[in-house]
Parts: C-alpha cells; structure tokens; sequence
C-alpha cells in the first residue's frame, strides 16, 4: 500500500476557497527591505516564469543569480506559445468570472488538479493582464482602443488575450524587459549559455547549483539562501515534439534524485493541432496554434474507400463533397464542437485514424479545413486572423491552405490543412506545496516545471497564465515565507565540502560517459527512446503496453550505458556532450512516466488507459480508488523502481463530476 | 518529394582568435522536405559517426520564433526563404541537384564568433538592459482597459515588436549597424501610452549603447529590412532618429 501523505503537508491556508489567497497573504511572513539585500536567490530559467519571477524578486530588492542554457534569456520556449493568454476580466460581458475560470481549469483538468491552486491562478489571471498591458505588450485591440478576445477550447466564453499568434513572444518579451531592467539595475546577475547539472544540499536544504559553462565547459560553483527551478516540461521523452531541440528535464531530475518528488508524469498534453510527421529524419513537430479550431472545420471522409484513396495519392482532400465528409467533433460533441478541449480533440483523431480514416500517405492524419469560414468571411479576415500560421504551414508542406481549389455544385473547396496530434506539453512536473516549494526545504519549482495547476489536462491558453501567475504574482509573496528567517545565514561559501561533493559528482558522471567510447550517436539513442514512448507511452495506453515499455526502456539505457559515443573534449563547448547529459535524463523521465501510467488504472484527460473506457470510447476515471497526485520519490538509482506517495484531493468549492462536452 | 544531392561548404572556427576555414562534403540523397537544419542534423550523424566533432551552430525552437538560427547562406542571412522567414523555416526544396551550398555565421564586429558558426550576440541584451523597457513596478497597475489605444496604434505596435532579435539585419549590413533592432523596440513602445514618459531618455541610452559595442551607423542601403525574417522596415529607422533627434534638442 502506498503511503498516504498527511494533508497539511500541502500548506494549504484554511478558510473558504475564495478567501485562502488573501488569508494567506495577510499573515505570511514577509522579509524586511534591509534582509532582502542579504538574501540571493538563484532562478534557473528564463521563459515567462523564470524571468517573470527573477525581474520581480529582484525589484523587491533580493540579489538574484539567473540562468538560462540560451545565448539570450529571450530565447526561452514560451517564446513560442501562439493562441493566447486567459484571464477573468469578462471584457465580453459573456457571463466570465474568477469563478468560471477556475471551475473551467479544474473541470478541464479532468478533476485532478488541487482545487487551491487553481483558484489563486484564476484570480491573479487579471492582474497578469494589468501588468502586462502596462509593460508595453501589445495585445489585439477593437476599433475602440480596448483589449480583444478569442474563443479557446474548454470554455464557453471568450477570455483569451492575444497578440497575433505571437502572444507567448510579446508575453516573454515583456517579462524579458523587466528582467533587462533588472539587470541595468544591478539586481539581477545573468548568467546565459550556463546549464545547471545539479543542485546542492547543505543541511537538508537546497542552498546552491553547479553549472556548466556551455561556451568553456567549465564547471562553475553558485551559491544562494533559495533555489527556484523554471525550467520547462519534458516533452522531450518522446524525442519528437513541439517543444524546442534544447527543452530537457535535467534540472527537474537533478531535484528528483536529490530527494524532490515528481507529482503525476502520465500527465503529457498531446496537441491535436501539429503538422503531422513527414520522415525519419524530422527533428521537431510543428504546432498550429488550437486558435485555427475557431474557425476551421476538422473532418475525414465518411467512406473508407474516400480515405484510401487519399493515403494512396490518388484524390485530394478538396475533391471529397461536403455530404461524404465526417466533421467528427462537431457529430460527436455538439454543445463545444470543434473546440473541445485538446484531449478530446487528440483521441477522437487517434480513434478515426485507428479505423482507416486517416488522409495522408501514413493514414496518420485529419483534415482542418477553412473553408466554411473563407466563405463566410473572406479570406482577407482569415489571413488577418491567421495569415503567420497559413505561411508557417505552405513553408513545410508546400500547400496554402487559403487557396481555392475547386468548386463542386456551386460550393467552393479550399485546400484544407492536415493535422495530427503530437506531445506538447507536460501537466506532471515536481511536485509543490501551495507556496509552490518542492519537498526539499529552499527548493521551489514554476510555471511548467511544477505540477500543480492543470490536472490532468491543460486547457489552451492556461499555460502562458500559470507561468506568469507563478513569477509574478506567487512565488515572490511565498518564497519570504521561507526566506523570513534565512537572513541570519551569511552568504554561504562555495568552498564547503558540499559543493565539492557535487561537482565530484558531475565530473564523475562526464567522465563515465566519455569512457562508454561506443558507435552510437546521442540521437540515434533518444529517436529509439522517443519511438518506445510513442508506441507505448502515447495517447492509447494498455498494462501490457506499459510493462513491454519499461523493458524496453531498461533496454534503452543499457543501450546508452554501453554504446553511447561523445566526441569532442570534456572542457570545452561541446554539443554531444550537453545531449548526453539531457538523454541520461529522459530515460529516466520516460521509465518515470510509464510507472505512472501503469499505476493509473482510469483515464483521465491527457492519461488515457484502453482498459477503462466507456462504450462510446470516453475517458472513464475512478474517483473512488484515483482522487490522488502520485508523488514518486527516488530510491537511490536510477535503475530502481520508484515508490510512490498519495496527495489525497480534497475538494471543497467544486463536486465533482463526469466531464461532458456533448450538451 | 524528391531526393536531392549537393555539395556543402561550411565554415569551421574554433574560437573568436582563430582564422576559420571551410569543409567541403558531397552530401546525397536528401529528402527535399527535410529543413535545412535537418539537413545539418545528418550531416551532424555523419561527422560523429566518422568520430569527427559536429558542426556547430545556434538553433532552437525550429518554428521561426526564438531567434537562435543564425546562418548566413549563399550570401544571404538566413538564406532565400519565400516569406520572411528564419534559417529553421528553410526547406531543402528550395535547393536543385548539384547545388554548391556554402554555409557561414553571421559576420560582424558586434557579433564575434564562438564556434564555427555559432556567435556571441550578448550585444543584444545589453542594448535593450540599456532602456528597452517601460519602468514598470510588478503589482496592481490600472486596470487593463484604463489605457485605451486605437487598433492601428496598437497593431503598429505589435508589428514593430514581431523583432525576434536574431541579428539578421546586422548580419546583412555593410556598417555592421543594429540600427533595425533597435529602432523596432523603440518605436514599439513609442507607439504606446505606456512607452512615452520614458521615449526620449530610452532612445538616448539605447543609441548610446549600440554606439559603445562597436556596432556601424546606419546609411540606408534598406540591407537590413530586405533580410528580416519579421519583416520589420526601415520607417523604424526614421522613427528612432526622429525620438533621437527631438530628445537631442530637448537637451
């Protein structure tokens, strides 16, 4: 029997739901303004929770060391976050409010985030908005001169602020600004192309890191009163992905093995709207932004001959009448359509694709078609709503999807784009108290990095929210909870045996993995790691799928352990090595992922177990033995299982129920 | 799709102090809807599998956003896409059998060379931690839509703001300027309500800094605009040296 963790070790503050945030600001400890210039913080991470987090600490007056593996802090994969930002400001007067937003994250979570949390996320969503706007970010407007909204999925009303399909880069961008002048001020120091390869424990409490210098391959000692992770999801298992090449979950295992548990990693996002896959020799999936669900229709055929003789090349999408077309979302979820949230939306593609329906040569794809929309409005409103994305997709397929291809009984057919669902995000991640401190004293862990907001599915638009909640609006009112007492510690010297100890250990790990002198490229190995997690740690998972991916995962590091090759000197730049270092991570991130998914015997959101479905092919979920976060904790080797502990859910403001998106 | 086969030179450097010089390979049978930077990953798998260290180069998110990409191709920073687009969004398609590809950083004083064709663009930062921002406190500010601002103002601002930074413009101009980069930050926020108390003063320090890390004047040969993977124009230009120019007098 696993363990049963005591409630309290959640920190959650008592009170009503929608009074904890504010009860737990007017009686937090706070640090005064003479002990905040005692007090260094180390941020690893510049994407819009690590940047956000370490230009706020840094304008309180905490020195701030902050890090980033890129050449700038602007590079940060948020950068790359497209549709949109939500929030409760009911600009629309469509009916939203802090309580929607959050009964709509949690409910789109499948019921499996802590209640807590969300609501702190939805009612700090609005300022986010505020501080945004006054930082100079230049979200869409209406001729009026005020904020515009979109439409995303999982929600009835329109709440998603947006710039273009650039918003992740116009919010990074923003939160990079404040940084800069951060910097100018002298507050915080940034340290760019600098990798964390581990964290360093001194008397229980996480008080430091080593870094690699990327450019010299140098390995670097820092020391700080507190450690906050932001650091990305780890997509990346699966090799391919829309996350960026250098996205890793080292720092996040790096905290794991010191101790740290990690909170539900079945929980991976599978984005229904990618590119699908064109070769063996692709590097990344390309994402098309879920805002094209607004106006764009999803279908396949309605007959199998249709779709064979699209795998075959023979016919194109535009040649199939609207009547012998099967617009699958809209048939089996009238009430939100196209826009059912991305799991929903994932599986019912997974599931026609299954039975034959699938349009391009690999049978792994669906049709996203505009034209209905063209018609309606013009192709000069689509481009202007989605022109970037429209290029983005004839760049690699060659096909423009606004063009007109034929016209059939007086209807007119545009080419339609074709999607498939591809890994995108990670809802698991280390698990966090309500101040957002991981089990280990001094560590924290942001944005998407941590587990705690999205469930077990992440609603679009809600990533970019959680991580500039986390930055600007959490961690800098938490993190004095635990720093209160800290400034009686003086700076704490890199000299001490700990971080000798670390750094050893490091040096240790570099040279074990020089000394393999195998064939195989770091590539080669993750593309196989990343093919055993599609197959059978992906989107339809089975017991006996997941017991024959932990052998092959076992497999897999042997693999690595005795084959693995590294170029190139130890001190110095070297890009095989820096791989290495990822790989040696993921698979332990993936044999991570697929005990979790094997303990989980229910489905929900983005964990999808074939054995427990309903005869309609619905997700089925166990409330009664599964209203947990399994929190996984390391048991001194990697190639050890990991035990598990329950974080048992406890709802208080939300009755849980079966999700329906069909009326 | 087709396969394609060509011949690649790329430049080798092992640091900024040393001369650098090009490898030749004959590279067959590319699949013509790999990315360029696919292209780069094989060639990649050949030189570790023949236990040569890989080429090196900046790359990231591989969907034209980060700004990481930074290869300069036949002569052409980022290379001959169809729209404005980044190295990462090229595709081998736009290349015919027998091509002679030759590969190079991006060149110029503001950017030295780390390796191969990987450069040190940390002049960036320091340009925009010079003032590339609006002094804004984190915390309650007014409500969102206590500022209002016209659509065009608005979408005028957005458009100068796409700048992924990548140096491009640089890249491509004969002075070496950053006159681009940083004329789109501040006419971004120039544009805005929430950008003027401090326009002339960010002008002022932005130049100022560019001018300090050794990048060139601006002589409007439009290099930089002709290259932009955002499309960002040369109007910036002229907008930046009109705050510059009224923040001078103001003096």
């Amino acid at each position: 029997m696993a363990k049963i963790l005591d409630p309290a070790i959640s920190r959650i503050p008592e009170g009503p739901v929608a009074e904890k945030w504010t009860n737990y600001k007017a009686h937090q400890k706070l640090v005064n303004p003479k002990n905040k210039l005692k007090l260094d913080v180390i941020v690893v991470g510049t994407g819009l929770a690590g940047a956000s987090a370490a230009a706020s600490l840094g304008e309180m007056g905490f020195n701030v060391l902050n890090f980033c593996i890129q050449d700038s802090p602007r590079r940060a994969h948020s950068i790359a976050a497209q549709g949109g930002i939500n929030a409760a400001k009911n600009y629309q007067n469509d009916g939203d409010s802090v309580y929607r937003l959050f009964y709509d994250t949690v409910k789109g979570g499948d019921y499996r985030a802590r209640e807590a949390n969300v609501y702190r996320l939805a009612e700090v969503s609005n300022n986010i908005i505020d501080q945004c706007v006054a930082q100079g970010v230049p979200f869409a407007r209406e001729y009026g001169g005020m904020l515009a909204n979109r439409s995303f999925g999982g929600a009835q009303v329109s709440r998603t602020f947006y710039a273009k399909g650039q918003t992740g880069q116009q919010l990074l961008l923003g939160a990079y600004s404040a940084l800069s002048c951060q910097v100018n001020a002298g507050k915080v120091k940034l340290y760019t192309r600098y990798e964390m390869v581990e964290l360093v424990m001194v008397d229980g409490r996480a008080r430091g890191i080593i870094a690699r210098n990327l450019v010299t391959g140098k390995l670097e000692r820092f020391a700080a009163h507190a450690v906050v992770i932001a650091t990305g999801g780890y997509g990346n298992t699966y090799f391919l992905s829309t996350n960026a090449m250098g996205c890793n979950c080292s720092a996040a295992m790096q905290a794991y093995r010191k101790g740290a548990w990690f909170a539900n990693p079945a929980y991976v996002q599978i984005h229904p709207t990618c590119i699908p896959v064109h070769g063996d020799k692709q590097s990344k999936l390309t994402l098309m932004s879920e805002s094209l669900r607004n106006d764009g229709r999803i279908w396949v055929p309605k007959k199998l001959e249709d779709a064979k003789k699209l795998q075959a090349g023979q016919i194109k999408g535009s040649d199939i009448p609207e009547e012998d077309r099967d617009y699958y979302l809209e048939r089996r979820y009238p009430a939100f359509g196209n826009l059912v949230p991305r799991d929903v939306a994932s599986r019912a593609a997974k599931e026609r694709c299954d039975k034959g329906y699938g349009v391009n040569n690999t049978g792994l794809a669906v049709f996203l078609d505009f034209s209905e929309s063209i018609e309606r409005l013009g192709i000069d409103v689509v481009r202007q709503r989605y022109g970037n994305l429209f290029d983005m997709y004839e760049e690699i397929t060659d096909v423009n999807p606004g063009e007109l291809a034929r016209e059939i009984n007086g209807v007119k057919y545009y080419n339609p784009m074709m999607i498939y669902p591809a890994i995108h995000y990670t809802m698991g991640g280390i698990w966090v108290d309500y101040e957002l401190q991981t089990s280990l004293k001094g560590l924290f862990a942001i944005g998407e990095c941590n587990f705690s907001d999205h469930g077990a599915n992440r609603l679009g638009a809600s990533a970019l929210m959680q991580g500039l909640a986390d930055g600007y609006f959490v961690l800098p009112y938490t993190i004095q909870n635990y720093l209160s007492d800290q400034a009686i510690w003086p700076r704490i010297s890199t000299d001490m045996p700990e971080f000798a100890e670390a750094e050893k250990a490091v040096r240790d790990r570099i040279d074990h993995l020089f000394n393999i002198k195998g064939k195989k490229s770091v590539d080669s190995i993750h593309k196989e790691l990343g093919h055993v997690m599609w197959e059978y740690v992906g989107m339809g998972r089975t017991k006996e799928g997941l017991e024959t991916g932990l052998k092959k995962l076992k497999e897999i590091r042997k693999e690595f352990e005795t084959e693995l090759f590294i170029p190139g000197k130890k001190d110095d730049l070297n890009i095989e090595l820096e791989k290495a270092l990822r790989l040696n991570d993921f698979i332990t991130m993936g044999e991570l992922i697929a005990y979790d998914a094997l303990n989980r015997e229910e489905s929900c959101g983005g964990h999808f177990r074939e054995e427990h479905q309903t005869e309609e092919g619905e997700a089925k979920r166990d409330d009664e033995n599964f209203f947990y976060v399994a929190c996984w904790e390391y048991q001194g080797a990697d190639d050890k299982a990991p035990e598990m502990l329950k974080e048992q859910l406890n709802y208080e403001a939300i009755k849980v129920q079966t999700r329906n998106y069909k009326n | 799709m087709a396969n394609i086969s060509f011949t690649i030179k790329f430049w080798r450097q092992n640091g900024p102090k040393d001369k650098g010089h090009f490898d030749t390979r004959e590279m067959k049978d590319i699949p013509d809807d790999t990315s360029f930077l696919e292209m780069l990953d094989i060639l990649n798998e050949q030189l570790v599998a023949e236990g040569k260290e890989p080429f090196v180069f900046d790359h990231d998110c591989r969907e034209g956003i980060c700004g990481m990409c930074s290869l300069y191709i036949n002569g052409t920073p980022h290379g001959k896409t169809a729209s404005g687009a980044t190295t990462c969004q090229l595709y081998m398609r736009r290349f015919k059998n027998g091509d002679v590809i030759t590969v190079e950083p991006w060149r110029s004083a503001g950017f030295p060379v780390i390796r191969d064709c990987m450069v040190d663009r940390s002049a960036f930062d320091k340009i925009m931690q010079a003032g590339g921002y609006v002094t804004v406190r984190t915390g309650q500010p007014q409500d969102a839509n206590a500022i209002l601002i016209p659509k065009q103002d608005a979408d005028e601002a957005m458009d100068c703001a796409s700048c992924i930074g990548c140096g491009a413009c640089v890249a491509a101009c004969k002075n070496g300027s950053a006159m681009l980069f940083v004329s789109s930050k501040v006419s971004q926020l120039a544009l805005l309500p929430q950008g003027r108390p401090e326009a002339a003063k960010r002008a002022k320090a932005m130049i100022a800094k560019m001018d300090e890390l050794g990048f060139g004047n601006c002589t409007n040969t439009r290099a930089c605009e002709a290259v932009c993977p955002k499309c960002e124009t040369i109007a910036n230009i002229a907008r930046l040296n009109r705050e510059f120019i009224c923040a001078k007098l103001a003096d």
